[in-house]
């Protein structure tokens, strides 16, 4: 699948992708490496591998990071209940005790024994310790996982993975150096404008203009959480299913409808009434 | 747009491999094997549209945000002619100003070739900035004259400084978690995973252990450089590679009217090599000051550096030209992110001193402590101070 494609298919299934992030996806899907996706929360990073999987029609396997998480959270695990089981009742020989019936797979070891190729989403992957991005790099490096009671496993076809992470700790120069790199941005109003069009169909042009425009207008305030694209289209999705069609009209709606984009107390404090009827009649 | 003239027998390979080495003299942590990794991505591209090739360069080579911004610039200077590299290869010499690469030419414009006397004088602009009684005054304006710090490693008081910063490194450092974890060789027996090895091995218990690991404090330093704290910047810039020097993990900043990162240039062994990094980086070194946009701009771009285990310590005078408010609220957004914000200010052991000023009343409540450095014996003094924090 050449760029022009890839970027024609993911728009299709509603995620508009701008020419970097299309190349940085060829690429990857190309040269056989892992993608990590850095930017600031609610820029879709998440939604790329979605969007990745249900182009290619590939399973989305997804392992969210957290502090703590370790081996036999992310690629396996023996069932040692049912092991226990098998042994009281006597039907497992020894040899039989540590095969595929016993194992647990956890997302790692599903995502390199699948026979077709899926879509690996690695979520975060700046909240999990040191240790374990180690040991990622391991399993990236040469798509196999050792069990030491069955051998090594090494992969049937090669995922597509995608790492995403926005700055809760810095990653290693190891691990950087393995993935292509793509860092995105909040997009420019016609980017957003499209994104919502293609999000959301039935909403009216002239609310989508407005919307939009208050959106990146908020960004440039000074606010704590800047509104990210997944808050946009909350919005917009509230106020369409409050009947608005025209925010300049609506001040009141408008006011109630703001818990979708502003998520602290100081933001909502930060924009009382006064200065959404500015920002409004501005974009109007 | 006028592109650069290689010479004739330069294969495709070398010039790529004269990119890598243009981008790692810039800064980029590359290779050989990335110099072949490009030229594999580029037989997946259309090798001939200059967009695709910059895209395809750009994704597989840029490590993070901060150079993702600054490659563009990069790859126009190496392919458009818009700078010319230096012959040859990454020899960086450092020995003189003539022979950096003249890409850095133009932030250089204004220093002449007399970098020795700059050193020590303030610049006109400086002067300036001081006011008729002697009251230093920021100014807003980036003075771009550039203060050689080659010279700061190297001397017996900033040694000194250097000893008091690990001190107090040390003093922090040596925290235990209240947490358990596994380990070879813990005080104590882990009772739950002994069973649970038990459990899938039979009869044989193997004793599993579990200690308490060590959670050290993390220092992130932000270091005032502007006009009014270049007296004290080449003892504090000893200070900071102290901190750095006895901690694995402290960060450490210098800002004037931006912020930024020097952790790495003042790690580096090389101390030649690191004056001269750290020279390029101040670069409008001794102009104004802006706290709370520096602030803003360490919780905003290096937020990792920011955890519940770190102590965020400044070292400024408190001149500031932003508005006292914006230094509060910057205050305010930090505090929340790190466990103790520390200001050390060298203006506090003068007699009389009293923080009056209007941005040192706006950051007094949002610290956890607020301590005079204004000479080694001070510096020396802080230790207990912080063993307490």
């Amino acid at each position: 699948m050449d760029q022009a494609k890839l970027k024609h298919a993911l728009a299709g299934v509603g995620y508009v992708a701008d020419e970097t992030l299309v190349m940085a996806l060829h690429l990857a899907m190309m040269l056989g490496r892992p993608l990590l996706v850095e930017g600031p929360a609610g820029v879709g990073k998440t939604e790329v591998a979605r969007a990745l999987s249900r182009v290619l029609a590939a399973r989305l396997i997804r392992l969210q990071c957290y502090e703590g998480l370790d081996a036999s959270h992310a690629i396996y695990e023996w069932n040692y209940q049912r092991q226990l089981l098998a042994i009281r009742a006597e039907e497992a020989q020894e040899d039989t005790l540590f095969s595929d019936k016993y194992l647990l797979k956890r997302p790692l070891l599903e995502a390199i024994t699948q026979e077709e190729a899926p879509v690996l989403l690695i979520d975060e992957i700046d909240r999990a310790d040191m240790e374990f991005e180690a040991y990622l790099l391991e399993v990236l490096s040469d798509f196999q996982v050792t069990i030491p009671e069955m051998g090594t496993i090494t992969a049937v076809t090669k995922p597509v993975v995608i790492l995403t992470a926005n700055g809760t700790r810095d990653l290693s120069d190891a691990l950087r150096r393995r993935c292509l790199y793509a860092y995105l941005d909040f997009p420019d109003r016609e980017t957003e404008l499209a994104i919502l069009t293609a999000r959301a169909p039935d909403l009216e042009h002239r609310l989508a203009q407005q919307v939009v425009a208050v959106v990146q207008a908020l960004r440039r305030e000074e606010l704590e959480k800047t509104p990210g694209i997944a808050e946009m289209l909350d919005w917009a999705a509230a106020l369409s299913g409050l009947g608005v069609n025209d925010l300049s009209g609506d001040p009141k709606s408008l006011q109630a409808t703001l818990v979708c984009l502003l998520k602290t107390a100081t933001d909502r404090d930060a924009c009382p009434s006064e200065v959404m009827a500015r920002i409004v009649g501005k974009v109007a | 747009m006028q592109t650069t003239r290689f010479p004739a027998r330069a294969t495709p390979s070398e010039r790529m491999a004269d990119f890598i080495a243009h981008l790692r003299m810039n800064g980029m942590p590359l290779g050989p094997t990335e110099g072949a990794a490009a030229l594999e991505a580029l037989t997946h591209v259309d090798a001939l549209s200059p967009e695709e090739v910059r895209r395809a360069l750009k994704v597989l080579l840029v490590p993070d945000a901060d150079r993702w911004r600054g490659f563009d610039a990069l790859f126009d200077a190496f392919w458009f002619n818009l700078g010319k590299t230096r012959e040859g290869t990454t020899q960086a010499s450092v020995h003189s100003r003539s022979s950096r690469p003249t890409l850095w030419q133009p932030h250089f414009a204004s220093s002449g070739g007399d970098d020795t006397e700059a050193d020590m004088t303030p610049s006109t602009e400086d002067g300036e900035a001081e006011g008729v009684e002697g009251n230093l005054i920021a100014t807003r304006t980036e003075a771009l004259s550039q203060r050689d710090l080659r010279n700061l490693m190297d001397e017996a008081s900033l040694r000194e400084a250097q000893a008091a910063a690990r001190k107090i490194a040390r003093a922090i450092r040596d925290r235990r978690s209240r947490r358990r974890r596994q380990a070879r060789r813990g005080r104590e027996l882990d009772m739950r995973r002994t069973l649970r090895a038990a459990i899938s091995k039979g009869d044989a218990f193997d004793l599993h252990h579990r200690t308490q690991p060590p959670r050290p404090m993390r220092i992130v330093a932000l270091c005032d450089v502007s006009g009014s704290m270049t007296v004290y910047a080449r003892v504090f810039l000893a200070f900071l590679k102290g901190l750095l020097d006895a901690q694995t993990g402290a960060e450490a900043f210098l800002f004037h009217t931006r912020l930024m990162r020097v952790t790495q240039a003042l790690q580096d062994h090389d101390s030649l090599r690191a004056a001269t990094r750290l020279s390029l980086m101040a670069e409008g070194f001794g102009g104004g000051t802006d706290i709370g946009a520096a602030i803003n701009a360490l919780t905003d771009r290096h937020g990792y550096a920011l955890t519940g285990r770190s102590i965020v310590l400044i070292l400024s005078d408190g001149y500031c030209t932003g508005a006292p408010e914006a230094l509060s609220q910057s205050l305010a957004r930090l505090r929340r992110k790190t466990r103790r914000i520390v200001w050390l200010n060298p203006l506090m052991g003068w007699r009389d001193y009293a923080p009056v000023n209007a941005a040192m009343q706006a950051a007094l409540p949002h610290l956890d402590a607020h301590l005079p450095a204004n000479t080694l014996d001070a510096l020396a003094r802080l230790e207990p101070e912080f063993a307490r924090l």
